[in-house]
């Protein structure tokens, strides 16, 4: 019976490059798939192409296409990618000059285009309302960038186009796995059932090494082997959907039904209705089973009729952030950093910032003074004041109040570190389908 | 006896939303799980980082359940000035609920 193979090649825009390499050499993967796109990574692309920074497309594509494109070309492995980021077509047109810059002729790379739909949001402005209420005229003038959602189908297209590389931008996560599911075994664009156990697959490799091990140790209580050297994980795939996860033999971390059950249900809501521009997965009735070291089977995905309209994220410019952090440490520590904030609330207060927040690192910063409330005093400490203004010279604001308190603060403070940026918010909201046209191009090289 | 002992967790974002999952290693143990992690407690021990009452959603087949907490809409991963803004941390929290303690405790240990 036919079965494919598809491996994560990494999980984010940073992730690791290696075991993305170890795959493509060792994994005899017909695709490899590099999800790349965090939500506010695309505001951030955006911007950085309108300041003429870069291109527009994800930073560390030359180095991934370099790291794999032959030995991809030379396995006949496909590659998938949102790492088109703001510029799905500068990202071909740079795939395609590192191929020839390899040797590698008549690599055949698609751009897929068309989740830009900040043009249609200028010109239809009443149309549309944030999740949170506001109408999108509200910031509409601070908004950098709007990108809806695509699924599966542009990327089936592409693949139907004969691509050996797709090249996207905002493209659901799970759907860059969903398209190759599709054009390999010809399931039907409504075959609910079959999409969402695709969609299963996809979600549970979109992270990468979160499947194989990786965000699971803590030691004593689940530990990971060889976690310096954790492998990505690919799934063998049928024509039934049904599936089998497994990690090349010899690199680190593990892959089990602990593993697999976190990352099932990492950042899903209603695990009956996990909304993707494909599907309506449900994630109910999923079965999970070792069937070997490190080799773990899932069936089960279920799915009904696919949303009527997609989710945009749409990025704006929201004011200035000013943060500074100071340590204190051995006898008093704590008194002397509860001090230091003092001061801060004082000092910031005169300049009527917009938000701000006190932490003490080490003791209440991360779950907060109710959760932390049976911590023990620490010999050391980090207040950590960040605060939101309007201007950057408000935010700088904070970062002097910070570096004062050497000088002018408690006893003993030292370490300080500081940083004042601009906030980009993200916020959703939803665009009928049919409102949104790509379109392919491609690149040769 | 602390939920880590019976179960594990990982903690994920969407924009204001954060999930937290709970996964009993041992099936014979979900039901005491179940019993004690209501919409309540947990809405309770969450109580500085929710608006309102989290969201329960329990896998019965696979021994898991899922809580989902909403933060105030200006809360987000992208605006929050938290240092954790994502809230990836939590799980941890969850973790470390008393199994034998009553909700809303506040003594010491």
């Amino acid at each position: 019976m036919k079965s494919i193979k598809l491996g994560a090649g990494a999980g984010y825009s940073g992730d690791r490059i290696d075991p993305a390499v170890v795959l493509a050499q060792q994994a005899k993967l017909d695709y490899l798939v590099f999800e790349c796109l965090a939500e506010r990574t695309m505001a951030l692309a955006q911007q950085s192409l309108d300041a003429k920074r870069n291109e527009g497309y994800d930073p560390l594509l030359a180095e991934r296409m370099t790291a794999v494109l032959s030995e991809c070309h030379h396995r006949e492995i496909r590659i998938i990618s949102n790492m088109g980021a703001a510029n799905p077509r500068a990202a071909a047109r740079k795939t395609a000059e590192i191929a020839r810059s390899l040797g590698l002729h008549g690599v055949r790379i698609a751009a897929i285009t068309g989740d830009d739909v900040l043009p249609w949001i200028i010109s239809h402005p009443a149309d549309f309302i944030l999740q949170d209420g506001r109408p999108i005229n509200s910031v509409l003038e601070r908004t950098i960038s709007a990108n809806a959602y695509l699924g599966a189908l542009p990327v089936l297209e592409a693949l139907n186009g004969g691509a050996d590389v797709v090249l996207t931008g905002r493209v659901a996560d799970p759907s860059l796995f969903v398209g190759p599911m599709m054009f390999e075994y010809g399931w039907s664009e409504d075959d609910w059932h079959k999409l969402g156990q695709a969609t299963l697959i996809g979600h549970l490799l979109e992270c990468a090494g979160q499947l194989t091990g990786g965000y699971f140790a803590d030691p004593g209580y689940k530990d990971v082997p060889d976690l310096a050297n954790l492998g990505f994980p690919y799934a063998e795939v049928a024509e039934d959907g049904s599936s089998i996860f497994r990690k090349v033999v010899g690199t680190g971390g593990m892959l089990n039904r602990a593993t697999c059950m976190e990352q099932l249900l990492y950042e899903i809501q209603d695990p009956s209705s996990y909304f993707t521009p494909d599907v309506i997965a449900d994630f109910t009735q999923v079965t999970i089973e070792e069937i070997g070291p490190d080799q773990v089977s899932v069936r089960g995905g279920r799915g009904r009729e696919r949303p009527r309209s997609l989710k945009v994220s749409v990025g704006f410019r929201d004011g200035y952030v000013g943060e500074g952090q100071i340590s204190y440490g051995g006898p008093g520590a704590l008194s002397r950093a509860e001090l230091a904030i003092s001061v801060l609330e004082e000092r910031l207060r005169q300049i009527g910032l917009e938000e701000t927040r006190f932490d003490l690192i080490g003791l209440n910063s991360l779950h907060g003074k109710h959760l932390s409330r049976f911590a023990p005093e620490p010999y050391e400490v980090r207040v950590r004041a960040v605060g939101r203004a309007s201007t950057l010279a408000g935010a700088n604001y904070v970062v002097r109040e910070v570096e004062a308190l050497y000088t002018n603060g408690p006893a003993g403070g030292g370490g300080v570190a500081t940083s004042a940026r601009e906030t980009i918010t993200l916020a959703s909201t939803s665009i009928p389908s049919d409102c949104i046209t790509t379109a392919i191009d491609y690149e040769v090289s | 006896m602390l939920l880590r002992d019976l179960a594990h967790s990982r903690t994920g974002d969407k924009g204001n939303l954060i999930t937290v999952s709970v996964i009993a290693f041992n099936p014979e143990n979900f039901q005491r799980i179940l019993e004690v992690l209501t919409v309540e407690r947990v809405t309770d021990e969450f109580r500085e980082i929710v608006d309102r009452p989290v969201d329960r959603y329990v896998l019965g087949s696979l021994n898991a359940l899922t809580f989902v907490l909403h933060r105030p809409n200006n809360q987000g991963v992208t605006r929050s000035l938290a240092l954790d803004a994502h809230g990836k941390c939590l799980g941890s929290a969850i973790l470390s609920i008393d199994l034998s303690k009553p909700n809303g405790y506040q003594g010491v240990g």
